[in-house]
């Protein structure tokens, strides 16, 4: 049984379904407000985006004929309703740099910023989880001493920077490892078979994961840290270690499972984080995504590339939100979505 | 007659010696509050002396922030002095409870015995302190170039963190970055403390339509990665210090609205509250006088918190290009400056992200001990 399977045998089908469709509804108004967010920080700054092309060589008449194309000529209310159809239809326009649709660039690059986040909210919870859980299980020890001052480091610490430490530490002592620290792919990675294409992706993958992860896993595992403080002293798992089980069972069996509840709640508050640093990370391994794709246009001034990237990075904060509510009901078998 | 045993007795018996050097009686009885105090003063005595032609230097030229190094020196070895012969020092650090107890001072116990804190809360003083001093203390001018034989060089006792490929000493940019990433991260967060309590205590305290409008708000901007939001807004805009800032401010609110919100909620219908409208008050007074101090607890927590955020977002900014802009030094964009080098000069790139996990980590280090301290549930 799958995972969805598994929440419809719990819930039942249509209330699974009603809550669903309640959260969609509650999703427009946000969309709608993110969109004109960005239509107002847009049309709040200084020019109108022609100016992008300001070139003396351009006769007026020809920016005039830009401004009616674009609909700058339009009452702004005129105007602001188009931008909002057009964006929830999925029309962003035309990329001034990349000479394509915005909806082609973005979506080449959402896969690999997607994979990158997916790996890299791995990273996150298993290794924030499994490192909050020892420290909880050796508390007051030399272990958990040294873990609670290294979580403590790994948070302060800028992603981006910790990437550039990575680029040199990889590049330098560690080079016989032979990591790649730029790209997604290498050279020759149209002439690899299907093994060899994954494989060369995997090796790529390793340090922007690292670099994007790392922080956040560390906040994780103070948290996990602190919860699974809390449920080791509660009277079920004195009752487990009084019926004989091994201590290894008691913990991941029983204290790990409940400890892990309220640390899903912290999915939806690391999403936005994730894809903020996602955008840096790229940035820094030149990984071609969403955040990379933004930079370029934020350089060129390619305002309608920038305006879908930001509008789709919330999308997936707010999609990512409703996964997360869909999960906490998943492992809290106390919550009801009725 | 007296209540207390005078601090003298506490520390052991004041000498001859404390006068010209305070808490060295604390220092002998081995307590280290004293030593800590001790050792600042001669710090600051060794900067007095060494840099003593700098600060001639900067007392012929006029400039507000070389005056302000030089007054804040006095004022520090000044304070030291006193303090350290009325005794103070070895009262401070102690912890026997002579300092009464109300919940300030209980909560100060309770931050002291932090020790986690309170090493953050030192890190915290000493970069403040450094901050002061900068002109002082920056071996070279934070701009000065050496084009023909000062680029590039590795650390080395001239350039304790090596030059940049303009030969400007790496030191200076560092410390003088400090300022800036340090002022924008108090600035932003003071917009975003006000903003995010006026907004969550008029949301929690009106209710109704108010409440739900200001809270759809809230989700929209959460909804936003912050660094999406700021490279977007500073993308459209010129980048400029007060524009970092007050966009920092206005993408570091909503945290603190809800939570402010959640407190008003708690305590609105307190009686207390009740009776201050039976009284007649306004909303504005009940809210400002009756409700927000009592709710004011973990805001600090959370400005705490957020100042260290609000460095972080601005060094990731300022990496990208889009944050402060050269010349002027900051710690992202020297990291940037550094980057496409990192292999073959790696110090530049190090230096200032070091400086900013240090920082962050002060600023977390005193945010958590403050949680700690400030809640009333931990009971003695």
């Amino acid at each position: 049984m799958g995972i969805g399977d598994r929440v419809v045998a719990r819930y039942g089908g249509p209330t699974l379904i009603r809550y669903l469709g309640r959260r969609a509804l509650q999703a427009i108004p946000l969309l709608i407000g993110i969109v004109t967010l960005i239509f107002l920080i847009l049309h709040l700054a200084p020019g109108d985006p022609t100016a992008v092309w300001f070139n003396p060589n351009i006769p007026p008449e020809v920016l005039d004929r830009m401004r009616v194309n674009m609909g700058l000529d339009q009452p702004l209310h005129v105007q602001y309703l188009r931008w909002v159809k057009a964006f929830l239809s999925g029309d962003f326009g035309y990329s001034y740099t990349q000479f394509r649709p915005v909806r082609d660039v973005i979506g080449d690059a959402l896969p690999n910023t997607l994979l990158l986040s997916g790996t890299s909210l791995l990273v996150i919870f298993g290794v924030g989880c499994a490192v909050g859980s020892v420290q909880a299980v050796r508390q007051y020890r030399l272990t958990d001493s040294l873990l609670t001052f290294a979580t403590l480091f790994l948070y302060s610490m800028p992603g981006f920077w910790l990437g550039l430490m990575l680029i040199l530490v990889a590049s330098t002592s560690l080079s016989w490892l032979g990591l790649p620290v730029s790209g997604m792919t290498s050279v020759d990675h149209s002439l690899l078979g299907p093994v060899g294409k994954f494989t060369d992706v995997a090796q790529h993958l390793v340090l922007p994961t690292i670099a994007l992860g790392l922080a956040s896993a560390a906040g994780v595992a103070r948290y996990m840290r602190g919860e699974m403080l809390e449920v080791i002293q509660q009277d079920y798992i004195r009752t487990a270690r009084a019926k004989g089980l091994s201590e290894r069972t008691v913990i991941l069996r029983h204290a790990l499972r409940n400890a892990l509840i309220p640390v899903v709640s912290l999915l939806g508050l690391y999403l936005p984080l994730l894809f903020g640093g996602a955008l840096v990370i790229e940035v820094v391994f030149s990984w071609p995504g969403m955040g990379r794709l933004m930079y370029d246009g934020i350089l060129a001034r390619d305002y309608p590339l920038v305006m879908a990237a930001s509008f789709l990075f919330a999308v997936l904060v707010v999609i990512g939100n409703l996964i997360a509510d869909l999960l906490y009901a998943f492992v809290d078998p106390r919550i009801r979505y009725e | 007659m007296s209540r207390q045993a005078p601090p003298e007795t506490r520390g052991g018996r004041p000498g001859p010696l404390d006068i010209v050097l305070p808490g060295i009686s604390a220092l002998l009885a081995r307590r280290l509050s004293g030593f800590l105090a001790l050792g600042s003063w001669l710090t600051l005595l060794g900067v007095a002396w060494f840099r003593r032609s700098r600060i001639l230097d900067v007392l012929a030229q006029p400039g507000w922030d070389g005056i302000l190094a030089v007054l804040s020196l006095v004022v520090l070895i000044a304070a030291i002095w006193l303090a350290g012969n009325r005794g103070r020092w070895r009262s401070i650090g102690s912890l026997e409870p002579e300092a009464g107890r109300s919940p300030v001072a209980l909560a100060g116990r309770r931050f002291q015995r932090h020790h986690q804190a309170v090493l953050g809360l030192a890190m915290l003083a000493t970069l403040t302190v450094v901050t002061l001093l900068t002109p002082l203390l920056a071996p070279f001018d934070p701009d000065m170039m050496n084009l023909s034989t000062g680029r590039l060089l590795a650390p080395s006792a001239a350039h304790w963190m090596g030059t940049d490929e303009l030969g400007r000493d790496l030191l200076s940019r560092v410390l003088y970055g400090a300022r800036i990433s340090l002022v924008i991260g108090f600035l932003a967060v003071v917009i975003a403390i006000t903003l995010g309590t006026a907004i969550g205590a008029v949301a929690g305290y009106a209710g109704g339509w108010a409440d739900a409008i200001l809270m759809r708000i809230v989700d929209l901007f959460l909804s936003f990665p912050r660094l999406v939001l700021l490279i977007t807004v500073v993308a459209v805009f010129q980048p400029s210090i007060p524009l970092i800032v007050i966009v920092l401010g206005l993408t570091g609110w909503m945290g603190v609205s809800r939570l402010v919100r959640g407190q008003v909620l708690s305590v609105r219908e307190r009686e207390y509250v009740q009776a201050a409208r039976a009284l007649g008050y306004g909303p504005g007074r009940v809210l400002g006088r009756h409700i927000l101090p009592n709710v004011l607890t973990p805001v600090i927590v959370a400005a705490t918190l957020g100042i260290g955020n609000a460095i972080l977002a601005e060094a990731a900014l300022s990496y990208l290009g889009l944050g402060v802009q050269p010349p002027t030094a900051s710690w992202g964009n020297i990291i940037q400056s550094g980057g496409d080098r990192i292999i073959d000069a790696w110090w530049i790139s190090t230096f200032p992200g070091l400086a900013i996990v240090l920082t962050v980590m002060s600023f977390n280090l005193v945010g958590d001990g403050l949680r700690d301290a400030l809640d009333p549930r931990h009971v003695e």
